[in-house]
């Protein structure tokens, strides 16, 4: 009875987003106040009748409810409480219905902290999230839901949930990267309203602004916690595969990056308007882009599910209406936007433009390597696949490239920039990032690898550059506390952000060039040294787990001689599917990680063993939480809602 | 020319560069980094090039597994039914690596047509049969009843 009422909760649902995309709607076209008011309690109901659903889904996982298709098919009586909970979003169906809850999530906050915006453009906002909503919601309904039931015959005991979610990264990652996708739709609808209501003017660009910051940041949460799940979990120590279904993240990401750069300039200059918007809804029509190529099965990835005709076709239809319609109504409306300043070749707006230019240029080339193959696939023409020599051959230097300009732009104004100026500030931190790079590099390694010299030249290009930008703002006050105190948050927080970005490059080359690893087949008692580790294999021994068996390993660490730490790397076979799953044994450091996974049993008590020393990979992770939390920083600067209210002040003049 | 047309036209001229030079950049690593993928039956019949990178996939053959005693070298044959392929491996196999599983090898052929391979992938689910396998299967006439439940993976 109670999955039923699941069900009954969602048709609700999709009842009210299908108001709630029609009616505020004619309301703000035919200016029915009354109309266009019902959106906020519209966007509640959803919200509310989601939550229901979604709760219902939970219940029926920690009640082992295996009459349900999908709980059977994700769940068993001795799956942890806490993967029974994360268990809901394990699968196709139950993972749609948390994108399509955190798209009313969204909602409702525009919902409810958009009180000094104006009524019209709130309601077309909420409007195109409803209809988004309902656009997903018939999906589930009629393709996938997870409430379907096994009757009569339902079975004793589930599945259980796949082994290689049975991880703490199941519980966040996920999450925080819907967050990210789904967030992308408010910018989206904000473009939308913009473009039907025909404003599209810098105050535009501000509301979007926070919200677009915020989505961007979990985005890169859940990209980075999705590369150091992979790290950990897949036993190969890689923390980036190219895999096609990552690059359909990292697509929206790069695409969203150069959005909040552009609004930036909108915001401020009343410049690349209708630039701007064509990257919100870029920046959408990628993360369904990549809920399509992960959910209907057309990529071969460790993500992706068996291919279901019926619901690959419902997304491309739907994929094909959004990014149709919406490029129509950008064709129809774009063309008369009007730029509202004009800006010269060496200045603020330019450096803005290369940022743009080289995040969507690395986008274009994420995707063709991305979709060739499928379109090699669909003509015929062979079946191939593109390596990951392909996206390193063009990342690496595109984003070198954007390093340097990252590091010119710290002295760039807007309008125009005497190039003089240019060169009497760079000059300096350039020379002292090369022999800063150069002293580091020798003291680390005694020798110098051309790669990551390059890695440590351009994170001290940022780190200089932008601090002695820092130090000039401070001098141009009386003292240096309130020069400290003066500074905005949204200021900090794109500080916070770049230096994010010097981290990540550090972590990247040093673990890229420096990474040593050993694959050895290892018997009770031989031992293995290197980089000033000796592991010593002291055999394996079976071990019951909750639901699985699993052979653990002992093996002793010692640093230069001395005993350092022990380890338990595990091969685990879990019961219910008869899977085998290698759990990692790691011991994480700030310059380095050392990382054992067992491979196969061989006779004698020997085993496969591959052991690895990770230099600085912690610093790719750590690079992207410094990214995530100067994003946030910036979107809670307290000049948005201060703004806000005084343009609410003002439209209140105007019409009494 | 005024100075802002002048302007406009350096940065027109300055975006195609930049665009041309990227559409070569992407040209030429596509070019580079392409592999094909080859059933059994192709490589048997001599349709795959020897020295070049490709991808191979097939199932393990029962009992065709043979390790080397001192190193982690080994060898086992794949198959789609109709033909099969040697593939030489050093190195850790993944965890659903195992007899009867439909596998995809990525490495060059030496002269006697065996696969020495650089990589060797498994799916991470048990029911899941990477579409590139199903279709060699498929082609050899040989593809074997698939349960009815769709593999799930996140």
């Amino acid at each position: 009875m109670i999955p039923e009422l699941g069900t009954f909760a969602t048709i609700l649902a999709l009842c009210l987003s299908l108001i709630l995309s029609v009616v505020p709607m004619i309301g703000a076209y035919t200016g029915n106040k009354l109309w266009v008011d019902y959106a906020r309690p519209l966007a509640k109901g959803v919200f509310f009748f989601l939550s229901v659903a979604l709760v219902i889904l939970g219940y029926a996982f920690l009640t082992d409810d295996f009459s349900v298709t999908y709980v059977a098919q994700g769940s068993n009586y001795n799956t942890p409480w806490y993967f029974k909970i994360s268990a809901i979003w394990g699968g196709h169906e139950g993972s749609l219905l948390l994108w399509v809850w955190i798209q009313a999530f969204w909602t409702l906050a525009v919902a409810v902290k958009s009180k000094n915006l104006p009524i019209d453009i709130v309601g077309r906002v909420l409007a195109v999230m409803g209809m988004i909503t309902a656009a997903f919601l018939l999906f589930i309904l009629f393709t996938s839901s997870p409430f379907d039931r096994l009757l009569p015959n339902s079975p004793a005991q589930g599945a259980d949930l796949n082994p290689l979610l049975q991880d703490f990264g199941l519980i966040v990652h996920p999450p925080a990267l819907y967050m990210g996708y789904v967030g992308l739709s408010v910018a989206f609808s904000f473009a939308i309203a913009a473009l039907l209501s025909g404003r599209l003017d810098a105050a535009w660009a501000r509301w979007s602004r926070p919200w677009t910051n915020v989505a961007w940041a979990f985005l890169t949460l859940g990209i980075a916690l999705g590369s150091w799940w992979a790290y950990y979990e897949l036993g190969w120590g890689g923390w980036w595969f190219w895999d096609p279904v990552e690059n359909a993240s990292l697509m929206p990401w790069l695409v969203a990056t150069a959005l909040i750069h552009s609004l930036a300039v909108t915001e401020k200059r009343g410049v690349f308007k209708s630039w701007t918007v064509l990257l919100a809804i870029s920046a959408f029509c990628l993360s369904l882009l990549g809920t399509f190529l992960v959910r209907s099965g057309v990529l071969t990835s460790v993500h992706a599910f068996a291919t279901d005709p019926e619901r690959g076709v419902f997304i491309l239809g739907m994929l094909i209406f959004v990014i149709g319609g919406s490029l129509l109504l950008y064709a129809i409306r774009a063309g008369s936007v009007k730029s509202e300043s004009t800006f010269a070749l060496s200045s603020r707006e330019s450096m803005l433009l290369v940022n743009n230019i080289i995040f969507t240029v690395a986008c274009a080339m994420v995707l063709i390597g991305t979709l060739y193959p499928l379109v090699m696939d669909a003509l015929d023409l062979g079946k191939i696949s593109v390596g990951p020599p392909y996206f390193n051959a063009l990342f690496v230097p595109m984003m070198s490239l954007m390093v340097i300009f990252l590091g010119i732009a710290a002295f760039s104004r807007w309008k125009e920039t005497p190039t003089q100026l240019y060169i009497s500030k760079l000059w300096l931190p350039a020379v002292l990032a090369v022999v800063a790079a150069v002293v580091t590099h020798w003291i680390y390694s005694q020798s110098i690898e051309p790669w990551v010299l390059l890695a440590l030249v351009l994170s001290y290009w940022i780190v200089f550059t932008w601090g002695r930008e820092f130090i000039s703002r401070l001098r141009n006050r009386d003292d240096m506390i309130t020069g400290f105190t003066k500074q905005s948050r949204s200021y900090y927080g794109m500080m916070l952000a770049h230096l994010g970005v010097a981290v990540m490059i550090v972590g990247v080359a040093m673990v890229t060039v420096f990474v040593e690893h050993r694959d050895a087949r290892m018997a009770p008692g031989d031992q293995i040294e290197f980089r000033g580790y000796t592991f010593i294999f002291d055999g394996a021994r079976e071990v019951q787990g909750p639901n699985y068996t699993s052979d653990m390993a002992r093996v002793r660490v010692l640093r230069d001689g001395v005993p350092y730490r022990e380890m338990f790397p595990e091969k685990r076979m879990y019961t219910a599917r008869g899977m085998v799953m290698t759990q990692v044994a790691l011991q994480p450091g700030f310059t380095r990680d050392l990382y054992i996974a067992m491979g196969e049993e061989l006779e004698n008590g020997a085993w496969a063993m591959r052991l690895q020393f990770k230099p600085f990979v912690r610093w790719i992770w750590l690079g992207a939480l410094f990214m995530t939390a100067g994003a946030m920083l910036a979107a809670s600067d307290p000049r948005y809602r201060k703004q806000a209210k005084r343009d609410a002040a003002q439209r209140q003049l105007v019409t009494e | 020319m005024n100075a802002q047309r002048k302007q406009r036209l350096t940065l027109v001229l300055l975006i195609v560069f930049g665009s041309s030079v990227a559409v070569a950049l992407v040209a030429y690593a596509l070019s580079q980094n392409i592999n094909l993928f080859y059933s059994p039956s192709q490589i048997s019949m001599g349709e795959a090039p020897a020295d070049t990178r490709i991808r191979a996939g097939g199932i393990v053959v029962e009992g065709s597994i043979r390790r080397d005693p001192a190193s982690l070298k080994v060898e086992f044959d794949i198959t789609d039914y109709a033909h099969s392929t040697t593939v030489q491996y050093v190195g850790i196999l993944p965890d659903l690596f195992r007899e009867g599983q439909g596998i995809v090898a990525q490495g060059a052929l030496d002269g006697s047509g065996r696969l020495i391979a650089s990589e060797v992938l498994a799916k991470h689910d048990e029911n899941y049969m990477s579409p590139e396998i199903a279709a060699a299967l498929e082609a050899a006439g040989q593809m074997p009843h698939m349960p009815p439940t769709a593999g799930k993976g996140y």
